[in-house]
């Protein structure tokens, strides 16, 4: 690690400092987490028979996808720190094409739910009873806040990969990108959670 | 148990992060398979253990929080341990009501 001295760096604070914003993430699904778990108590048939609409295959296509996307992000990591350029750059744009395809099947899933006038708001959706309001309101909702965090994952990746073909992030100094891949793990985390409770769990 | 880790950087090897990513997608596929079997109220604890277990791993190894600090660590399962808490505290109102 050669850093000119004129310029403070400090990795610990950083990666602190990312750590901290995650618990804000995690603590805002969370409250989401509470929210789901008391309306399917309170409508347990409700949504049991919402989430029977639900394609279980894209919906594992979709987790598989993204655990893919995750290790291939731990990867890049690994290959900075070995200081192979273009294999960490490889497998950024891996990670990229993958949170890509990601919501590409998030577009045809939601198109096919739109086309049958499920979504929030929706005066055919409400004659089918509150529960499924709740259940496809909640869907909707958790979802796209995933989906909306895809995509800022996404751009932060963008960044990291310009950074590393400048030689800006290289194998002294490469904080930057662990936090972009904490970021992208983190996406991860919460479709681990979203995919059984939604999709799985009939 | 490896407190020297945290000074030089600790690389994680491919090897490593295949092994990990065969493992969570093993476990979703079981996950799919075992709530296709109606077991009633256990396939919801089924799909939450794995879960938990399949975010264990993406904490520790992707995350590489196992090779983090005790403070960061012990950070982390505190939020968790808050977000439970409040989904527990809020069911047993909902039940006792």
């Amino acid at each position: 690690m050669n850093k000119p001295a004129d310029i403070h760096r400090d990795d610990e604070a950083s990666k602190t400092g990312m750590w901290l914003f995650l618990f804000t993430e995690m603590l805002l699904f969370g409250g989401l987490f509470v929210v789901y778990s008391v309306y399917r108590y309170i409508n347990p048939t409700a949504f049991h028979l919402a989430a029977h609409e639900l394609s279980v295959f894209i919906g594992t296509l979709n987790t598989i996808l993204l655990l893919i996307s995750s290790a291939t992000i731990a990867m890049s990591i690994t290959a900075i720190q070995k200081k192979n350029k273009k294999l960490a750059l490889l497998f950024l744009c891996i990670t990229l094409l993958l949170g890509l395809v990601f919501l590409i099947n998030k577009y045809f899933e939601w198109g096919d739910h739109i086309k049958e006038h499920i979504y929030p708001g929706s005066a055919i959706l409400a004659l089918r009873g509150q529960g499924d309001v709740l259940f496809y309101g909640l869907y909707f909702f958790m979802t796209g806040l995933h989906a909306l965090h895809i995509i800022i994952g996404m751009i932060f990746i963008g960044v990291v990969s310009v950074l590393i073909y400048k030689d800006k992030i290289n194998s002294g100094n490469f904080q930057l990108h662990e936090n972009s891949g904490l970021y992208w793990h983190l996406v991860d985390l919460i479709w681990i959670f979203l995919f059984p409770l939604f999709y799985l769990i009939t | 148990m490896e407190p020297t880790e945290s000074e030089t950087h600790h690389i994680i090897p491919y090897r490593t992060l295949l092994i990990v990513l065969s493992v969570l997608i093993t476990l979703t596929l079981i996950s799919v398979l075992v709530t296709q079997i109606s077991l009633g109220t256990l396939t919801v604890t089924i799909a939450l253990l794995i879960a938990a277990v399949k975010s264990s791993f993406v904490l520790r190894i992707f995350m590489h929080l196992k090779f983090e600090s005790r403070f960061l660590a012990s950070m982390v399962v505190a939020v968790i341990l808050i977000i439970s808490a409040v989904i527990f505290i809020t069911l047993l109102d909902y039940l006792y009501r």
